[in-house]
């Protein structure tokens, strides 16, 4: 895994801004992004789905574990 | 369960949130809440402010049971889907004066996002201003957004702390139906501490619980479907994704059609129900609200519904709209009918600047 962004505790919509400005800065690939609600996972699902980006979800103690890849 | 989470988040389930809002909002109206006022979160906020004595404009007091249902729905819908998160800890004083201005900015205006919407489906074009300048503010706020602000983390807190919001509200429900006095006046008039109008919108209410279970069916749906009128906006601009606009179409749409089915429907810009048609104030009022919301993360709404899921520094906000109410009321700044009052358009100025700097100076390296 290339990057790590830690999303939690921030409010909406700036795990979403970090998440998009992070797909538009690599481009293509695979990161990680860490957040703790399920809005943001929400937020970050959607925008995966708009801009062709593969999404996993692992939930674990509270924490959401997003995983995003781009061939 | 997970059924049910899959359609809360799906298209329909927040489309289906936003109808539920467009049709009992006028149902409301027509059971008894003021015109084009079925739900409105500042209005209700701004009654409950004078109904505690924090402001004495005679004419708006009286503990909303809608804002009470908002909160206590989300809490309910947060516990049963385990999403009840007490925390707190993101620059709470800057979120209170968020608040604080955001009220003044709607109380200019004369509504929150949702009456703006409300007030359109009833023909009060007012409104498009208004909406304008909540889009307007919304853009100001993402620039800032895509610039790097924030308010910084929230950290976990205890149970209780995310309790704090919604026993107040409990706490309104008791003030609400036992209404406590005092004393009175040698002339009969009550002194307090609960002040209910006798006319005016004040006055003017549903029956207490149909109000009441309506609200707590909202904020169940809102809370779940995280419907939010300035996210919608927002997200269109920033993300270009429709999900939560459609929930606030849902409601402009339903609520025309109910307006149209109860004879609410009125169309014009002039002598439009607690509304002033006044193009400039309308439109910079709603910037510093929109750009207020932008800045703390939600609608005074869905505020409220975080406040019920455990949200401190969003029931900080909340409570900065309530006193911001006092002052808008106390210090002239609120409109009336006949335009703005005396001291509003200097405190939309001031609330502007406040906000610019909060805009400018909240940025800190998060990553």
């Amino acid at each position: 895994m290339s990057e790590k962004i830690d999303a939690r505790g921030l409010s909406c919509p700036q795990p979403v801004i970090m998440t998009n400005k992070k797909m538009k800065e690599i481009g293509r690939g695979a990161f990680e992004v860490l957040v703790d609600t399920e809005t943001a996972k929400e937020n970050i699902t959607r925008l995966a789905q708009q801009s062709g980006w593969q999404l996993d979800v692992n939930e674990e103690s509270g924490n959401i574990r997003l995983v995003l890849k781009k061939a | 369960m997970r059924k049910t989470v899959r359609f809360f988040g799906s298209r329909w389930g927040i489309i289906s949130a936003g109808l539920f809002v467009g049709i009992f909002a006028p149902l409301l109206q027509h059971w008894g809440n003021p015109k084009n006022m079925g739900i409105c979160v500042a209005c209700m906020e701004r009654d409950i402010a004078g109904a505690l004595g924090l402001h004495r404009a005679a004419l708006v007091q009286y503990i909303r049971p809608e804002i009470i249902g908002f909160v206590l729905g989300a809490l309910i819908a947060a516990f049963l889907f385990k999403e009840f998160k007490p925390r707190g800890g993101s620059s709470p004083i800057i979120r209170f004066f968020l608040g604080f201005f955001a009220m003044i900015g709607a109380l200019v205006f004369l509504g929150c996002p949702w009456r703006a919407l409300l007030r359109l489906s009833g023909g009060d074009w007012n409104a498009i201003v208004g909406l304008a300048g909540l889009a307007f503010g919304i853009w100001i706020g993402i620039l800032f957004l895509k610039s790097g602000y924030t308010l910084g983390r929230s950290t976990k807190a205890s149970g209780f702390s995310g309790l704090v919001f919604p026993i107040v509200m409990v706490v309104l429900l008791l003030l609400l139906l036992f209404a406590p006095q005092f004393g009175r006046t040698p002339e009969g008039t009550p002194t307090g501490p609960v002040f209910f109008s006798q006319k005016g919108p004040g006055s003017q209410h549903a029956p207490l619980v149909v109000s009441l279970i309506i609200a707590l069916c909202v904020g169940f749906l809102a809370q779940r479907t995280r419907l939010c009128t300035m996210g919608a906006i927002r997200d269109v601009i920033l993300i270009r994704n429709t999900h939560l606009l459609s929930g606030i179409l849902g409601i402009v749409i339903a609520a025309f059609i109910m307006n149209l089915i109860l004879g609410q429907f009125k169309p014009g810009f002039s002598d439009q129900p607690i509304a002033h048609a006044n193009h400039l104030w309308n439109f910079l009022g709603m910037v510093l609200s929109g750009l207020a919301f932008a800045l703390a993360g939600g609608c005074p709404g869905r505020q409220l519904f975080l406040s019920g899921e455990g949200d401190g520094d969003a029931a900080i906000f909340a409570t900065g709209m309530i006193v911001g109410a006092g002052f808008a009321h106390n210090f002239s700044m609120a409109s009336s009918p006949a335009g703005p009052g005396a001291y509003g358009p200097a405190s939309v100025i001031i609330g502007l600047i406040f906000c610019l700097a909060v805009g400018y100076t909240m940025k800190e390296k998060i990553a």
